[in-house]
Protein backbone atom coordinates (compact mmCIF):
# COMPACT_ATOMS: atom_id res chain seq x y z
CA UNK A 1 0.00 0.00 0.00
CA UNK A 2 3.16 2.76 1.32
CA UNK A 3 6.26 1.88 -0.18
CA UNK A 4 9.32 4.41 -0.05
CA UNK A 5 12.05 3.48 -2.67
CA UNK A 6 15.67 4.30 -1.73
CA UNK A 7 14.43 7.56 -0.18
CA UNK A 8 16.75 9.69 0.80
CA UNK A 9 16.45 13.86 2.64
CA UNK A 10 19.40 15.92 2.23
CA UNK A 11 18.52 19.76 3.21
CA UNK A 12 20.44 22.70 1.87
CA UNK A 13 22.72 22.75 4.81
CA UNK A 14 23.87 19.17 3.80
CA UNK A 15 21.82 17.44 7.02
CA UNK A 16 20.95 13.78 5.76
CA UNK A 17 17.22 13.80 7.02
CA UNK A 18 17.02 10.37 5.68
CA UNK A 19 19.18 7.50 4.08
CA UNK A 20 18.28 5.01 1.63
CA UNK A 21 14.72 4.49 3.24
CA UNK A 22 13.40 1.19 1.48
CA UNK A 23 10.17 0.84 3.45
CA UNK A 24 6.72 -1.57 2.54
CA UNK A 25 3.74 -0.91 4.35
CA UNK A 26 0.62 -3.17 3.93
CA UNK A 27 -3.26 -2.28 3.99
CA UNK A 28 -4.57 -3.00 7.81
CA UNK A 29 -1.10 -2.56 8.90
CA UNK A 30 -0.63 -1.41 12.53
CA UNK A 31 2.90 -0.06 12.29
CA UNK A 32 5.00 2.34 15.33
CA UNK A 33 8.32 4.11 14.29
CA UNK A 34 10.67 4.60 16.82
CA UNK A 35 13.65 6.94 17.62
CA UNK A 36 15.45 9.16 18.92
CA UNK A 37 14.62 12.93 18.21
CA UNK A 38 16.19 13.61 15.16
CA UNK A 39 16.67 10.08 13.91
CA UNK A 40 14.14 11.07 10.70
CA UNK A 41 10.25 10.04 11.77
CA UNK A 42 8.88 12.80 11.09
CA UNK A 43 10.56 14.03 7.85
CA UNK A 44 9.14 10.26 6.93
CA UNK A 45 5.62 11.49 7.75
CA UNK A 46 6.25 14.54 5.67
CA UNK A 47 7.35 12.37 3.03
CA UNK A 48 4.29 10.53 3.11
CA UNK A 49 2.01 13.18 3.76
CA UNK A 50 3.79 15.66 0.51
CA UNK A 51 5.03 18.34 2.85
CA UNK A 52 8.00 17.41 2.17
CA UNK A 53 9.66 16.11 -1.46
CA UNK A 54 12.44 13.37 -1.48
CA UNK A 55 15.78 14.67 -2.56
CA UNK A 56 16.09 11.07 -3.90
CA UNK A 57 13.70 8.44 -4.49
CA UNK A 58 9.98 7.58 -4.75
CA UNK A 59 7.43 7.42 -2.03
CA UNK A 60 4.26 5.47 -3.31
CA UNK A 61 0.48 5.78 -2.23
CA UNK A 62 -0.40 2.51 -4.24
CA UNK A 63 0.58 3.22 -7.49
CA UNK A 64 0.67 6.47 -7.13
CA UNK A 65 3.71 8.87 -6.52
CA UNK A 66 3.18 11.01 -4.21
CA UNK A 67 5.36 13.59 -4.94
CA UNK A 68 4.41 13.56 -8.97
CA UNK A 69 1.07 14.73 -8.03
CA UNK A 70 0.39 18.53 -8.57
CA UNK A 71 -1.66 20.81 -6.08
CA UNK A 72 -4.63 19.60 -6.79
CA UNK A 73 -4.18 15.87 -6.64
CA UNK A 74 -2.18 16.17 -3.16
CA UNK A 75 -5.10 17.64 -1.98
CA UNK A 76 -7.05 14.50 -2.87
CA UNK A 77 -4.48 12.59 -1.73
CA UNK A 78 -4.59 13.51 1.76
CA UNK A 79 -8.14 13.31 2.02
CA UNK A 80 -7.33 9.44 2.07
CA UNK A 81 -4.73 10.24 5.08
CA UNK A 82 -6.01 10.82 8.03
CA UNK A 83 -3.74 13.16 10.35
CA UNK A 84 -2.90 13.33 14.03
CA UNK A 85 -0.05 15.34 15.79
CA UNK A 86 1.44 16.19 19.53
CA UNK A 87 -0.02 19.50 19.34
CA UNK A 88 -3.57 18.32 18.54
CA UNK A 89 -3.10 21.81 15.30
CA UNK A 90 -7.05 22.25 15.51
CA UNK A 91 -8.31 24.85 14.30
CA UNK A 92 -8.81 27.73 17.18
CA UNK A 93 -11.54 29.77 16.10
CA UNK A 94 -14.23 26.93 15.36
CA UNK A 95 -15.71 24.56 17.73
CA UNK A 96 -15.26 20.76 17.86
CA UNK A 97 -17.99 20.13 15.77
CA UNK A 98 -16.93 22.59 13.02
CA UNK A 99 -13.47 21.51 13.69
CA UNK A 100 -14.74 17.43 12.45
CA UNK A 101 -17.32 19.07 9.79
CA UNK A 102 -13.88 21.44 7.86
CA UNK A 103 -12.33 18.16 7.28
CA UNK A 104 -15.43 16.37 5.66
CA UNK A 105 -16.42 20.33 4.33
CA UNK A 106 -12.91 20.38 2.70
CA UNK A 107 -14.02 16.74 1.10
CA UNK A 108 -16.24 17.89 -0.34
CA UNK A 109 -19.27 16.30 1.58
CA UNK A 110 -22.72 17.84 1.61
CA UNK A 111 -24.67 19.33 5.27
CA UNK A 112 -26.65 16.00 5.31
CA UNK A 113 -23.49 13.93 5.66
CA UNK A 114 -21.57 15.99 8.24
CA UNK A 115 -24.81 16.33 9.88
CA UNK A 116 -24.46 12.30 10.28
CA UNK A 117 -21.27 11.63 10.22
CA UNK A 118 -19.95 14.10 12.92
CA UNK A 119 -22.28 13.21 15.81
CA UNK A 120 -21.11 9.60 15.12
CA UNK A 121 -17.22 10.04 15.20
CA UNK A 122 -18.07 12.43 18.57
CA UNK A 123 -19.63 9.14 19.88
CA UNK A 124 -16.77 6.52 19.09
CA UNK A 125 -13.98 9.13 20.19
CA UNK A 126 -16.33 9.58 23.67
CA UNK A 127 -16.88 13.44 23.52
CA UNK A 128 -20.98 13.76 22.15
CA UNK A 129 -21.08 16.39 24.58
CA UNK A 130 -18.78 18.46 23.74
CA UNK A 131 -19.09 19.43 20.54
CA UNK A 132 -20.12 22.84 20.78
CA UNK A 133 -16.71 23.43 22.71
CA UNK A 134 -14.02 25.35 21.32
CA UNK A 135 -10.24 23.72 21.66
CA UNK A 136 -9.07 25.82 24.49
CA UNK A 137 -11.96 24.94 26.83
CA UNK A 138 -10.38 21.09 26.28
CA UNK A 139 -8.09 18.91 28.30
CA UNK A 140 -5.40 17.72 25.91
CA UNK A 141 -6.72 14.08 26.22
CA UNK A 142 -9.90 15.46 24.50
CA UNK A 143 -8.25 17.73 21.94
CA UNK A 144 -5.98 14.84 21.03
CA UNK A 145 -9.87 12.81 20.55
CA UNK A 146 -11.21 15.89 18.39
CA UNK A 147 -7.68 15.26 16.51
CA UNK A 148 -8.54 11.83 15.95
CA UNK A 149 -12.54 11.94 15.31
CA UNK A 150 -11.16 14.70 12.38
CA UNK A 151 -8.60 12.23 11.14
CA UNK A 152 -11.17 9.40 10.80
CA UNK A 153 -14.36 11.35 9.59
CA UNK A 154 -13.51 10.95 6.17
CA UNK A 155 -12.78 7.27 6.27
CA UNK A 156 -9.24 7.35 5.23
CA UNK A 157 -7.00 4.45 4.12
CA UNK A 158 -4.55 5.30 6.48
CA UNK A 159 -4.10 7.44 9.83
CA UNK A 160 -0.74 8.97 10.60
CA UNK A 161 -0.17 9.87 14.00
CA UNK A 162 3.64 11.85 14.65
CA UNK A 163 3.88 11.49 18.57
CA UNK A 164 0.12 11.68 18.94
CA UNK A 165 1.13 10.61 22.95
CA UNK A 166 3.68 13.54 23.28
CA UNK A 167 1.74 15.82 25.01
CA UNK A 168 -0.52 13.39 27.41
CA UNK A 169 -0.55 12.28 30.61
CA UNK A 170 -0.35 7.79 31.10
CA UNK A 171 -3.95 7.47 31.42
CA UNK A 172 -4.69 9.74 28.51
CA UNK A 173 -1.58 8.34 26.47
CA UNK A 174 -3.13 4.82 26.90
CA UNK A 175 -6.84 5.36 26.08
CA UNK A 176 -5.36 7.54 22.33
CA UNK A 177 -3.77 4.63 21.74
CA UNK A 178 -6.10 2.17 22.39
CA UNK A 179 -8.94 4.57 20.50
CA UNK A 180 -6.23 4.01 16.95
CA UNK A 181 -5.76 0.04 17.84
CA UNK A 182 -9.91 0.45 17.12
CA UNK A 183 -9.32 2.29 14.23
CA UNK A 184 -7.13 -0.34 12.92
CA UNK A 185 -9.36 -3.30 13.80
CA UNK A 186 -11.73 -1.75 11.93
CA UNK A 187 -9.28 -2.03 9.07
CA UNK A 188 -7.64 1.28 8.35
CA UNK A 189 -4.03 1.16 8.24
CA UNK A 190 -2.44 3.11 11.16
CA UNK A 191 1.40 4.21 11.15
CA UNK A 192 2.50 5.68 14.77
CA UNK A 193 5.46 7.12 15.76
CA UNK A 194 6.25 7.62 19.18
CA UNK A 195 8.61 7.56 22.37
CA UNK A 196 6.12 5.50 24.67
CA UNK A 197 7.93 2.38 25.38
CA UNK A 198 4.98 1.02 27.37
CA UNK A 199 2.81 1.66 24.91
CA UNK A 200 4.87 -0.02 21.99
CA UNK A 201 5.00 -3.27 24.41
CA UNK A 202 1.75 -3.73 24.98
CA UNK A 203 0.89 -3.14 21.51
CA UNK A 204 2.94 -6.30 19.89
CA UNK A 205 2.45 -4.74 16.12
CA UNK A 206 5.07 -3.81 13.71
CA UNK A 207 7.77 -1.93 15.30
CA UNK A 208 10.41 -0.01 12.95
CA UNK A 209 13.35 1.64 14.49
CA UNK A 210 15.34 4.30 13.06
CA UNK A 211 18.52 6.07 13.61
CA UNK A 212 20.58 9.00 12.22
CA UNK A 213 17.76 8.58 8.81
CA UNK A 214 18.29 5.07 8.58
CA UNK A 215 15.70 1.89 9.90
CA UNK A 216 18.14 0.09 11.69
CA UNK A 217 15.77 -2.87 13.30
CA UNK A 218 12.10 -3.69 11.17
CA UNK A 219 10.24 -6.15 13.76
CA UNK A 220 7.07 -7.63 12.83
CA UNK A 221 5.64 -8.11 16.65
CA UNK A 222 8.82 -6.01 17.88
CA UNK A 223 9.18 -4.11 21.17
CA UNK A 224 10.65 -0.64 21.73
CA UNK A 225 14.70 -1.20 21.99
CA UNK A 226 17.09 1.43 21.61
CA UNK B 1 -21.17 21.89 -5.37
CA UNK B 2 -19.87 25.41 -6.31
CA UNK B 3 -23.03 27.18 -4.50
CA UNK B 4 -22.31 24.71 -1.62
CA UNK B 5 -18.74 25.87 -1.32
CA UNK B 6 -19.62 29.26 -1.51
CA UNK B 7 -21.95 29.71 0.64
CA UNK B 8 -19.47 27.91 3.32
CA UNK B 9 -16.74 30.56 2.73
CA UNK B 10 -18.95 33.01 3.15
CA UNK B 11 -20.43 31.43 6.51
CA UNK B 12 -16.41 30.68 7.69
CA UNK B 13 -15.36 34.61 6.43
CA UNK B 14 -18.36 35.99 8.46
CA UNK B 15 -17.61 33.85 11.65
CA UNK B 16 -13.64 34.05 11.71
CA UNK B 17 -14.27 37.99 11.38
CA UNK B 18 -16.83 38.05 14.69
CA UNK B 19 -14.59 35.00 16.57
CA UNK B 20 -11.12 36.91 16.00
CA UNK B 21 -12.87 40.24 17.83
CA UNK B 22 -9.45 41.61 18.37
CA UNK B 23 -7.83 41.03 15.09
CA UNK B 24 -10.86 42.10 13.07
CA UNK B 25 -10.75 45.69 15.44
CA UNK B 26 -7.51 46.08 14.88
CA UNK B 27 -7.64 45.30 11.00
CA UNK B 28 -10.10 47.83 10.85
CA UNK B 29 -8.87 50.44 12.77
CA UNK B 30 -6.07 50.78 10.46
CA UNK B 31 -8.27 50.28 7.41
CA UNK B 32 -10.11 53.36 8.76
CA UNK B 33 -6.41 55.36 8.40
CA UNK B 34 -6.05 54.09 5.27
CA UNK B 35 -9.66 55.41 4.21
CA UNK B 36 -9.65 58.29 5.54
CA UNK B 37 -6.31 59.09 3.78
CA UNK B 38 -8.43 58.27 0.67
CA UNK B 39 -11.14 60.19 1.55
CA UNK B 40 -8.78 63.53 2.48
CA UNK B 41 -6.84 62.95 -1.13
CA UNK B 42 -10.28 62.81 -2.72
CA UNK B 43 -11.61 66.48 -1.11
CA UNK B 44 -7.90 67.95 -1.47
CA UNK B 45 -8.33 66.59 -5.42
CA UNK B 46 -11.52 68.55 -5.31
CA UNK B 47 -10.48 71.85 -3.62
CA UNK B 48 -7.50 71.99 -6.01
CA UNK B 49 -9.45 71.71 -8.64
CA UNK B 50 -12.03 73.64 -7.72
CA UNK B 51 -9.05 76.49 -6.64
CA UNK B 52 -7.66 76.13 -10.50
CA UNK B 53 -10.52 75.89 -12.55
CA UNK B 54 -11.81 79.27 -10.60
CA UNK B 55 -8.11 80.61 -10.79
CA UNK B 56 -8.78 79.54 -14.79
CA UNK B 57 -12.11 81.60 -15.10
CA UNK B 58 -10.95 84.95 -13.28
CA UNK B 59 -7.95 85.21 -16.80
CA UNK B 60 -9.34 86.44 -20.09
CA UNK B 61 -7.61 88.68 -22.52
CA UNK B 62 -9.58 91.80 -23.47
CA UNK B 63 -9.88 93.11 -27.14
CA UNK B 64 -10.66 96.91 -27.45
CA UNK B 65 -12.22 97.49 -30.58
CA UNK B 66 -11.62 101.19 -32.40
CA UNK B 67 -14.36 103.82 -31.61
CA UNK B 68 -15.34 104.06 -35.10
CA UNK B 69 -16.34 100.34 -35.56
CA UNK B 70 -19.74 99.64 -35.89
CA UNK B 71 -21.34 97.06 -33.73
CA UNK B 72 -21.99 94.87 -36.52
CA UNK B 73 -18.35 94.85 -37.74
CA UNK B 74 -17.39 94.16 -34.04
CA UNK B 75 -20.00 91.70 -33.50
CA UNK B 76 -18.26 89.66 -37.04
CA UNK B 77 -15.01 89.54 -35.33
CA UNK B 78 -17.12 88.27 -32.25
CA UNK B 79 -18.11 85.36 -34.22
CA UNK B 80 -14.87 84.72 -35.87
CA UNK B 81 -13.11 84.72 -32.60
CA UNK B 82 -16.05 82.00 -31.27
CA UNK B 83 -15.17 79.64 -33.79
CA UNK B 84 -11.41 79.25 -33.09
CA UNK B 85 -11.39 75.76 -31.91
CA UNK B 86 -8.96 77.64 -28.58
CA UNK B 87 -12.09 79.92 -27.58
CA UNK B 88 -14.45 78.69 -24.93
CA UNK B 89 -16.53 82.09 -25.00
CA UNK B 90 -16.16 85.27 -26.13
CA UNK B 91 -18.30 88.04 -24.12
CA UNK B 92 -19.15 91.42 -26.24
CA UNK B 93 -19.40 94.58 -24.05
CA UNK B 94 -20.73 97.34 -26.19
CA UNK B 95 -19.61 100.92 -26.23
CA UNK B 96 -21.86 102.04 -23.78
CA UNK B 97 -21.58 99.17 -21.30
CA UNK B 98 -17.89 99.95 -21.32
CA UNK B 99 -17.94 103.41 -20.66
CA UNK B 100 -20.31 102.39 -17.81
CA UNK B 101 -18.39 99.80 -16.16
CA UNK B 102 -15.26 101.91 -16.55
CA UNK B 103 -17.35 104.82 -14.15
CA UNK B 104 -17.99 101.86 -12.12
CA UNK B 105 -14.22 101.15 -11.83
CA UNK B 106 -13.16 105.17 -10.71
CA UNK B 107 -16.39 105.59 -8.61
CA UNK B 108 -14.30 107.23 -6.47
CA UNK B 109 -12.28 109.38 -8.59
CA UNK B 110 -13.92 112.55 -9.08
CA UNK B 111 -11.61 114.13 -11.58
CA UNK B 112 -11.46 110.77 -13.68
CA UNK B 113 -15.51 111.15 -13.49
CA UNK B 114 -15.69 115.04 -14.38
CA UNK B 115 -13.08 114.49 -17.38
CA UNK B 116 -15.59 111.66 -18.77
CA UNK B 117 -18.37 114.19 -18.45
CA UNK B 118 -16.80 117.07 -20.39
CA UNK B 119 -16.34 114.90 -23.54
CA UNK B 120 -19.76 115.01 -25.71
CA UNK B 121 -18.81 111.67 -27.24
CA UNK B 122 -18.17 108.01 -25.69
CA UNK B 123 -14.43 107.77 -25.69
CA UNK B 124 -15.03 104.12 -25.32
CA UNK B 125 -14.86 101.66 -28.22
CA UNK B 126 -16.75 97.99 -27.84
CA UNK B 127 -14.51 95.14 -26.06
CA UNK B 128 -14.71 91.98 -26.59
CA UNK B 129 -13.69 89.73 -23.10
CA UNK B 130 -12.07 86.34 -24.47
CA UNK B 131 -12.01 83.41 -22.32
CA UNK B 132 -9.60 80.65 -23.72
CA UNK B 133 -10.83 76.90 -22.73
CA UNK B 134 -7.39 76.41 -20.72
CA UNK B 135 -5.04 79.73 -20.17
CA UNK B 136 -2.33 77.87 -22.02
CA UNK B 137 -4.03 78.96 -25.47
CA UNK B 138 -4.74 82.53 -25.09
CA UNK B 139 -0.80 82.72 -27.04
CA UNK B 140 -2.36 81.14 -29.67
CA UNK B 141 -5.22 83.30 -29.87
CA UNK B 142 -3.43 86.46 -29.56
CA UNK B 143 -1.37 84.98 -32.30
CA UNK B 144 -4.87 84.99 -35.12
CA UNK B 145 -5.45 88.54 -33.83
CA UNK B 146 -2.22 90.07 -34.77
CA UNK B 147 -1.99 88.14 -38.00
CA UNK B 148 -5.67 88.93 -38.75
CA UNK B 149 -5.94 92.18 -37.48
CA UNK B 150 -2.80 93.82 -36.65
CA UNK B 151 -2.91 96.73 -34.17
CA UNK B 152 -2.04 100.00 -34.93
CA UNK B 153 -2.66 99.67 -38.53
CA UNK B 154 -4.78 102.19 -39.78
CA UNK B 155 -7.86 99.92 -41.47
CA UNK B 156 -7.56 97.58 -38.23
CA UNK B 157 -10.82 97.59 -36.43
CA UNK B 158 -8.63 96.46 -33.29
CA UNK B 159 -7.36 99.17 -31.07
CA UNK B 160 -4.97 97.17 -28.44
CA UNK B 161 -5.05 93.45 -27.02
CA UNK B 162 -3.97 93.79 -23.76
CA UNK B 163 -2.84 90.00 -23.73
CA UNK B 164 1.02 91.50 -23.31
CA UNK B 165 0.01 93.04 -20.17
CA UNK B 166 -1.45 89.84 -18.70
CA UNK B 167 1.36 87.38 -20.49
CA UNK B 168 3.06 87.04 -17.14
CA UNK B 169 0.65 86.52 -15.06
CA UNK B 170 -0.79 84.11 -17.66
CA UNK B 171 2.40 82.32 -17.29
CA UNK B 172 2.56 82.03 -13.84
CA UNK B 173 -1.02 80.82 -13.62
CA UNK B 174 0.05 78.41 -16.23
CA UNK B 175 3.06 77.10 -14.14
CA UNK B 176 0.96 76.95 -11.22
CA UNK B 177 -2.03 74.68 -12.60
CA UNK B 178 0.79 72.81 -14.06
CA UNK B 179 2.80 71.92 -10.68
CA UNK B 180 -0.58 71.56 -8.85
CA UNK B 181 -2.13 69.05 -10.99
CA UNK B 182 1.28 67.05 -10.97
CA UNK B 183 1.88 67.33 -7.28
CA UNK B 184 -2.17 66.38 -6.81
CA UNK B 185 -1.52 63.50 -8.79
CA UNK B 186 1.71 62.62 -7.10
CA UNK B 187 0.38 62.87 -3.70
CA UNK B 188 -2.74 60.98 -4.39
CA UNK B 189 -0.28 57.90 -5.76
CA UNK B 190 2.41 58.52 -2.58
CA UNK B 191 -0.80 58.41 0.18
CA UNK B 192 -2.56 55.26 -1.89
CA UNK B 193 0.49 53.34 -2.23
CA UNK B 194 1.62 54.06 1.33
CA UNK B 195 -2.28 53.53 2.83
CA UNK B 196 -2.53 50.08 0.71
CA UNK B 197 0.83 49.14 1.88
CA UNK B 198 -0.04 49.49 5.87
CA UNK B 199 -3.33 47.31 5.15
CA UNK B 200 -1.24 45.19 3.74
CA UNK B 201 1.33 44.77 6.16
CA UNK B 202 -1.75 44.32 9.00
CA UNK B 203 -3.65 41.50 7.28
CA UNK B 204 -0.13 39.71 6.44
CA UNK B 205 0.02 40.18 10.26
CA UNK B 206 -3.17 38.73 10.75
CA UNK B 207 -2.78 35.89 8.28
CA UNK B 208 0.91 35.31 10.37
CA UNK B 209 -1.10 34.67 13.74
CA UNK B 210 -2.92 32.06 11.57
CA UNK B 211 -0.12 30.27 9.94
CA UNK B 212 -0.70 27.39 11.71
CA UNK B 213 -4.39 27.05 10.69
CA UNK B 214 -3.55 27.08 7.27
CA UNK B 215 -0.76 24.75 7.86
CA UNK B 216 -3.67 22.17 9.20
CA UNK B 217 -5.90 23.28 6.29
CA UNK B 218 -3.49 22.10 3.97
CA UNK B 219 -2.93 19.08 5.74
CA UNK B 220 -6.73 17.68 5.60
CA UNK B 221 -6.58 18.38 1.86
CA UNK B 222 -8.32 21.79 1.23
CA UNK B 223 -8.31 23.29 -2.11
CA UNK B 224 -6.70 26.43 -1.63
CA UNK B 225 -9.36 28.27 -2.55
CA UNK B 226 -11.09 26.67 0.29
CA UNK B 227 -8.65 27.88 2.43
CA UNK B 228 -8.10 31.56 0.84
CA UNK B 229 -11.99 32.00 0.28
CA UNK B 230 -12.58 32.94 3.76
CA UNK B 231 -9.69 34.62 4.68
CA UNK B 232 -10.71 37.09 1.61
CA UNK B 233 -14.52 37.72 2.96
CA UNK B 234 -12.90 38.31 5.78
CA UNK B 235 -10.45 41.07 4.64
CA UNK B 236 -13.40 42.39 2.51
CA UNK B 237 -15.99 42.94 5.71
CA UNK B 238 -12.71 44.83 7.04
CA UNK B 239 -13.44 46.86 4.45
CA UNK B 240 -17.10 47.75 4.57
CA UNK B 241 -16.97 48.08 8.48
CA UNK B 242 -14.26 50.78 7.95
CA UNK B 243 -16.00 52.41 5.07
CA UNK B 244 -19.38 52.88 7.01
CA UNK B 245 -16.93 54.34 9.92
CA UNK B 246 -15.10 56.34 7.93
CA UNK B 247 -18.26 57.63 6.49
CA UNK B 248 -19.87 58.55 9.50
CA UNK B 249 -16.66 60.15 10.19
CA UNK B 250 -16.84 62.66 7.70
CA UNK B 251 -19.77 63.96 8.46
CA UNK B 252 -18.32 65.86 11.43
CA UNK B 253 -15.08 66.28 10.49
CA UNK B 254 -15.94 68.11 7.20
CA UNK B 255 -18.59 70.06 9.55
CA UNK B 256 -16.23 71.44 11.26
CA UNK B 257 -13.40 71.86 8.29
CA UNK B 258 -15.66 73.10 5.85
CA UNK B 259 -16.64 76.49 6.60
CA UNK B 260 -12.93 77.48 7.97
CA UNK B 261 -11.02 76.78 4.76
CA UNK B 262 -13.85 77.54 2.43
CA UNK B 263 -12.59 81.39 2.22
CA UNK B 264 -8.91 79.95 1.38
CA UNK B 265 -10.50 78.06 -1.26
CA UNK B 266 -13.01 80.37 -3.19
CA UNK B 267 -15.63 79.39 -0.91
CA UNK B 268 -16.06 75.83 -2.05
CA UNK B 269 -17.25 74.38 1.52
CA UNK B 270 -16.44 70.55 1.65
CA UNK B 271 -18.91 69.46 3.82
CA UNK B 272 -21.93 70.42 1.26
CA UNK B 273 -19.40 68.95 -1.23
CA UNK B 274 -19.81 65.82 0.68
CA UNK B 275 -23.44 66.35 2.05
CA UNK B 276 -24.38 66.75 -2.42
CA UNK B 277 -21.81 64.17 -3.39
CA UNK B 278 -22.76 61.43 -0.53
CA UNK B 279 -23.84 58.93 -3.12
CA UNK B 280 -20.32 59.20 -5.14
CA UNK B 281 -18.11 59.46 -2.13
CA UNK B 282 -20.02 56.74 -0.69
CA UNK B 283 -19.56 53.93 -3.81
CA UNK B 284 -15.73 55.44 -3.87
CA UNK B 285 -15.18 55.00 0.26
CA UNK B 286 -17.14 51.37 -0.27
CA UNK B 287 -15.80 50.14 -3.00
CA UNK B 288 -12.18 51.05 -2.20
CA UNK B 289 -12.62 49.27 1.30
CA UNK B 290 -13.80 46.40 0.16
CA UNK B 291 -11.19 46.02 -2.75
CA UNK B 292 -8.51 47.02 -0.70
CA UNK B 293 -9.73 44.27 1.99
CA UNK B 294 -9.98 41.40 -0.66
CA UNK B 295 -6.81 42.30 -2.39
CA UNK B 296 -4.75 42.97 0.68
CA UNK B 297 -5.90 38.87 2.23
CA UNK B 298 -5.67 37.37 -1.55
CA UNK B 299 -2.06 39.15 -1.92
CA UNK B 300 -1.33 38.27 1.66
CA UNK B 301 -2.44 34.17 2.28
CA UNK B 302 -1.44 33.48 -1.44
CA UNK B 303 1.88 34.70 0.06
CA UNK B 304 1.72 32.16 2.76
CA UNK B 305 0.11 29.22 0.63
CA UNK B 306 2.68 28.98 -2.09
CA UNK B 307 5.31 28.35 0.76
CA UNK B 308 3.83 25.19 1.66
CA UNK B 309 2.56 22.63 -0.55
Amino acid sequence: MIYFENVSKIYSDKTKALEEINLKIEPNEFVSIVGHSGAGKTTLIKMLLAEEAPSDGNVFFGSIDIHSLNKRKTNKLRRRIGTIFQDFRLLPHKNVYENIAFAMEAAGKTDEEIKTDVPHVLELVDLPKKAWNFPHELSGGEQQRVAIARAIVNQPDVIVADEPTGNLDPLNAYDIVQILKKINDLGTTVIMTTHNKGLIDELGKRVITMEDGKIIRDDATGRYAI
Amino acid sequence: MFWLNLKRIFKSGFVAFWRNGVVSLSAILVMVITLLIISFVLFSGTLLDHTLNELKDRVDVNVNIATDVVEDEALGLKTQIENLPEVESVEYVSPEEALEQYRERHVNDQKILAALDELNDNPLGAVLNIKAKSPSQYESIQLFLEQNYPEGEIDSIIENVNYARKKEAIDKLNLIIEAGEQFGLLLTVVFVVLSIIITLNTIRLAMYISRDEIRVMNLVGADHSYISGPFIITGSIYGIFSAILVLVLLYPITFYIGPKIAPVFFDLNIFNYYVNNFGEIFLIVFMSGIIIGAISSFLAINRYLKKKR
